[in-house]
């Protein structure tokens, strides 16, 4: 007869090492294979965000190693919350993230959508439509910023062609009514087909029974789709705007490319702004203020939306 | 080997060469001496290493004078010969990545062209190395230099004997013109009819924006073409390296003179005011389309593609726009910060040169800094298109004519003036960026509210800093 699996797992295990764990307890086991885990997540993220909080409560820069660090309590935390240039930043933010957040799952969900259904040439439209996902953020700020000059860029003789506006007429990241759409058109071209990917998993794994039984109870295509469709993609598409929500609040690259936060502070994402109060200006305390503010933030919203996607999933 | 094997002689005795015992030698004193000879031999070639060839790493921006610093540097690797290594970041990324080294103690920098306003912040961090001693030994003197390059480049606390760094590259804020466009006849009459005066090099910032104005979107040969390009970008120093050039003539003062960190009522004066609202004008009237993030490299294009017929922009380039196919020679034109009902000032760009204190070659750094300042190396430098410091090269009755814009660059340097230099000039630097580009670029607000929340930040930064 042969050997079961943890038998042969067991077999597997060398003779020393099987020798000095023997008497050791299953807990002990389990500790022995978690606890490296542990201690390089304690050492890589732990001890950093410990750190971090204690130096909100300072004065540190971290370019004056030399110089007396003051505990000052929560100043730097009032002088952020009061800060009317740090509120027009979340604003900023805002912005960014409800915009994008939207047209994708409207552009992402609709393009799955159409994508599902079977017609020649789908596999070519879909390797075509996730292409600029796979691109680098540094190509596509760079190609957007040629896309949008208005002497020679692409976008603003399209946009001539249509409306006949003169194309060098306006500037879509020198305006400051522009330059948020332009960072939220850029996003949207780059990672729509990120959440149509996740949409076409969802509903591909619909099964075609489901739709058939509709059938048979002469269920409208529009009613299968409220009460079908919509409801089982929802756990994806919830998953994959809590996916882009999270990389969104946190968008630098792209935007600094684009438009370097302005004009003025308009489109000066909390990322970009933090990154020049520490890197920058080097106030490192009250950066680090700063950065716990985030995260309080997006820690308490993540987990608010995480309940009510475990909800929707549990439906 | 037989004892006929030649031996090397030391002091009377014989060592044979080979590595045999000499029979003069007992047993014992053959074996301590052998061990001597065989360490000194493993000493001799890394003392000659240390002394002979260090390898030198100098950081600098990646621009045009770098690529003349790497040529001229030959010369230094001829004959100390010390390998020289460069490192060039890009302007708009130099400061964030050569502070960063700086501040964790870096060893990749051996020798630094650091930017001006860093030298208050690395004297007092003690990223650079104090060269009063240095220079007193080579005497190298700073009576030599230009003296606004001293002050702009090399002094800490500024105005005090104290110095850490050798002016290396002259710099200074000035502008380009097309004078074949000037010079059309059709054009200059266009524009006394206009103006009342002839199309000619401005005088005065107003006239400067006359010029702008008048070929803003102008069509020349088929082509439209625009005013000015100007300093406008936001992420670094840009629009601040720009906008002083017209606040300073319009009255704008960092604090009073007589008393330091007294901003109110200098920083927002109402010459200031008047200067920031020009500049706003300026931009609005007579720039290009999407030139709402320009610094030096877009302006230089700008230029050179025939887009634009006047543009600021720092002396450095002005070598290139000479040998330029499309626009060089004598097709352009070069003159200094047009005066302001305020006064005449430009604005002081260059760098010095410094020995980075966690250098592990600071000697053979600061033999570099030496045969860098000598007269001969320094004309060479200005003749690769280096804008030396040296009053000994600028003051040869010979320089002025020696290039087209030689002459511009002296007139400027005589009137110079520079953005702070304290260790918090980073601070001051982003908050004058903010407020500028949200007046200028953006047109949110007014220019005293700009100037006035200028106050305020630069106010909370010296209360920062214990300086108020």
């Amino acid at each position: 007869m042969g050997l079961s699996p943890i038998e042969r797992i067991a077999e597997g295990t060398p003779k020393g090492f099987r020798r000095r764990i023997r008497g050791l307890s299953d807990r002990a086991i389990a500790w022995l294979f978690v606890g490296p885990t542990i201690a390089l997540l304690l050492l890589i993220n732990i001890f950093p965000l410990i750190w971090t909080i204690r130096l909100s409560f300072t004065n540190f820069r971290a370019n004056r190693p030399n110089a007396d660090v003051k505990f000052i309590g929560l100043r730097n935390y009032e002088r952020i919350l009061s800060d009317s240039d740090i509120w027009q930043t979340m604003q900023a933010t805002a912005h960014f993230l409800c915009w994008t957040l939207f047209l994708q799952v409207l552009l992402g969900f609709t393009l799955a959508w159409l994508i599902n259904r079977k017609f020649r040439g789908n596999d070519l439209w879909t390797t075509i439509i996730v292409l600029p996902m796979m691109l680098s953020p540094a190509v596509v700020g760079n190609f957007w910023t040629f896309l949008y000059q208005p002497q020679i860029g692409l976008f603003n003789y399209v946009i001539s062609f249509l409306t006949g506006v003169d194309p060098s007429g306006f500037t879509m990241i020198g305006e400051v009514d522009l330059a948020p759409w332009a960072i939220v058109i850029v996003d949207t071209w780059m990672w729509t087909p990120f959440i149509m990917l996740i949409c076409l998993a969802g509903l591909r794994s619909i099964p075609d029974y489901i739709y058939e039984a509709a059938e048979c109870d002469r269920a409208s295509k529009w009613r299968q789709f409220w009460t079908i469709t919509i409801p089982m993609v929802l756990p994806f598409l919830m998953l994959a705007v809590l996916f882009r929500g999270i990389e969104n609040f946190k968008m630098f690259d792209l935007v600094v490319l684009l438009t370097g936060g302005g004009p003025g502070s308009t489109t000066e994402l909390t990322s970009i702004n933090l990154k020049r109060e520490a890197f920058e200006k080097w106030r490192t305390g009250y950066a680090s203020a700063y950065a716990v503010i985030l995260f309080v933030t997006i820690f308490g919203l993540a987990s608010i939306y995480v309940k009510a996607l475990n909800r929707v999933k549990d439906r | 080997m037989g004892a006929e094997d030649p031996c090397i002689c030391i002091l009377d005795r014989s060592y044979g060469a080979s590595g045999q015992l000499c029979s003069a030698w007992t047993e014992e004193e053959n074996k301590m001496r052998k061990s001597a000879i065989v360490a000194l031999a493993m000493l001799v070639p890394m003392a000659g290493t240390t002394a002979k060839s260090a390898d030198l790493t100098l950081c600098w921006a990646a621009w045009d004078p770098a690529n003349a610093l790497v040529e001229l540097s030959k010369d230094f690797e001829a004959q100390s010969g010390h390998n020289m290594s460069f490192e060039f970041v890009p302007w708009p990324n130099f400061a964030d990545r050569m502070l960063n080294e700086l501040n964790s103690g870096g060893k990749l920098c051996d020798l630094m062209i650091g930017d001006s306003q860093w030298i208050g912040g690395s004297a007092e961090s003690g990223h650079y190395v104090k060269l009063n001693d240095f220079f007193d030994a080579e005497g190298i003197t700073m009576d030599d230099f230009i003296p606004a390059t001293v002050t702009g480049y090399a002094e800490w606390p500024k105005g005090t004997p104290n110095y850490w760094a050798l002016p290396a590259f002259g710099d200074v804020v000035g502008w380009t013109y097309r004078r074949d466009w000037l010079e059309r006849p059709e054009l200059q009459a266009e524009f006394k009819a206009a103006y009342g005066r002839d199309l000619d090099v401005p005088q005065t910032l107003a006239e400067l924006k006359d010029i702008a104005e008048f070929f803003q979107g102008r069509e020349i040969d088929g082509k439209t073409v625009y005013g000015a390009a100007i300093y406008t970008e936001r992420g670094s120093e840009g629009i601040t390296m720009g906008v002083t050039n017209a606040l300073y003539n319009y009255g704008f003062e960092y604090g009073n003179p007589d008393s330091p960190y007294e901003l109110e009522g200098f920083v927002n004066s109402d010459g200031a005011v008047a200067g920031l609202e020009f500049y706003r004008e300026l931009y609005e009237c007579c720039t290009p389309p999407g030139s709402s993030d320009w610094y030096m490299s877009e302006s230089i294009d700008a230029f050179r593609s025939g887009l634009v017929a006047l543009q600021m922009n720092f002396a450095f380039i002005w070598p290139g726009v000479h040998a330029d196919p499309n626009v060089g020679g004598d097709r352009s034109g070069y003159f200094p910060n047009p005066a302001g009902p305020g006064g005449h000032f430009a604005q002081l760009g260059g760098q010095g040169i410094s020995v980075v204190s966690y250098s592990d070659n600071q000697d053979a750094a600061l033999e570099y800094i030496k045969w860098f300042a000598q007269p001969e190396i320094q004309k060479q430098w200005w003749e690769l298109g280096g804008y030396s410091a040296l009053r000994a090269v600028v003051e040869d009755p010979a320089f002025a004519t020696s290039q087209p814009y030689a002459q511009t660059f002296l007139d400027s340097m005589a009137i110079v003036k520079d953005f702070w230099a304290e260790p918090a000039y980073a601070s001051l630097l982003l908050a004058m960026q903010d407020r500028v580009h949200t007046y200028v670029i953006a047109g949110q607000g007014t220019a005293r509210e700009a100037l006035d929340g200028l106050v305020e930040d630069w106010i909370e930064v010296f209360e920062d800093e214990g300086k108020l």
